[in-house]
């Protein structure tokens, strides 16, 4: 096993690791922003060293090249996925959970698949 | 020696079948949205180990660049149908 071999399995065991840690985050966390936060940046930086180690494992290639580019994407479209998606949940009107509060209730749960969501500041149940 | 990157192959597939339980059981729709988000994002490290599996890296990358393309649009597609922003209302006089 050469030097470049070990550094491409250390890559992407390193990068399965957070994978499971933001794995774990989306199950344990308390809220739902919270959980964002274990999507945004531990999938991101998983996914960008377990491509590392494939790019170290192919070499100097072009298939390497290619590795770079998706790595580069989705550095950059990950977290944009993941606040894009953080914003229309508090514009939903969605409540950040503090410690020592009860859950924040669900603006959606009582709402059918094709209403419209309340506005944050309206009364619930309020037809536009 | 690539048996191991098939170990962790294995390890991964269990590792993407954690997010179901936060799509099956979220309490929110935005929890269901954000688990099939991260179902995704992980699928792309399982699509490049299976390339590397099948000898054909070059193929599955570009299956890869692909993959992530779609969900990052599905994503912002997906949060832009379920905002509701006011200025929007406030600008068509919908709400008096």
């Amino acid at each position: 096993m050469t030097f470049f071999q070990a550094l491409s399995l250390l890559l992407v065991a390193a990068g399965a690791f957070f994978l499971l840690i933001g794995s774990i985050g989306i199950i344990r966390l308390p809220d739902f922003f919270s959980r964002t936060h274990a999507t945004a940046k531990s999938d991101t930086l998983g996914l960008m060293l377990a491509l590392l180690g494939l790019a170290v494992h192919e070499g100097f290639t072009i298939n390497s090249a290619k590795l770079l580019v998706a790595i580069i994407f989705v550095a950059l479209t990950n977290p944009v996925g993941a606040h894009a998606l953080a914003r229309a949940a508090y514009q939903s009107g969605l409540q950040p959970w503090f410690r020592g509060e009860p859950q924040p209730e669900d603006p959606t749960a009582e709402r059918g698949p094709d209403e419209v969501l309340p506005a944050p500041g309206s009364e619930e149940g309020e037809e536009a | 020696m690539d048996q191991l990157y098939v170990y962790i192959a294995v390890v991964l597939t269990v590792i993407i079948a954690i997010p179901f339980y936060r799509v099956v059981a979220g309490p929110t729709l935005f929890d269901r949205l954000l688990g099939v988000g991260a179902i995704g994002t992980k699928t792309l490290v399982l699509i490049c180990l299976v390339g590397l599996m099948f000898g054909r890296l070059d193929m599955f990358i570009d299956i890869t660049v692909a993959y992530a393309i779609l969900n990052f649009i599905g994503n912002l597609a997906i949060a832009k149908y379920f905002v509701h922003p006011k200025e929007i209302e406030e600008a068509e006089g919908g709400a008096p």
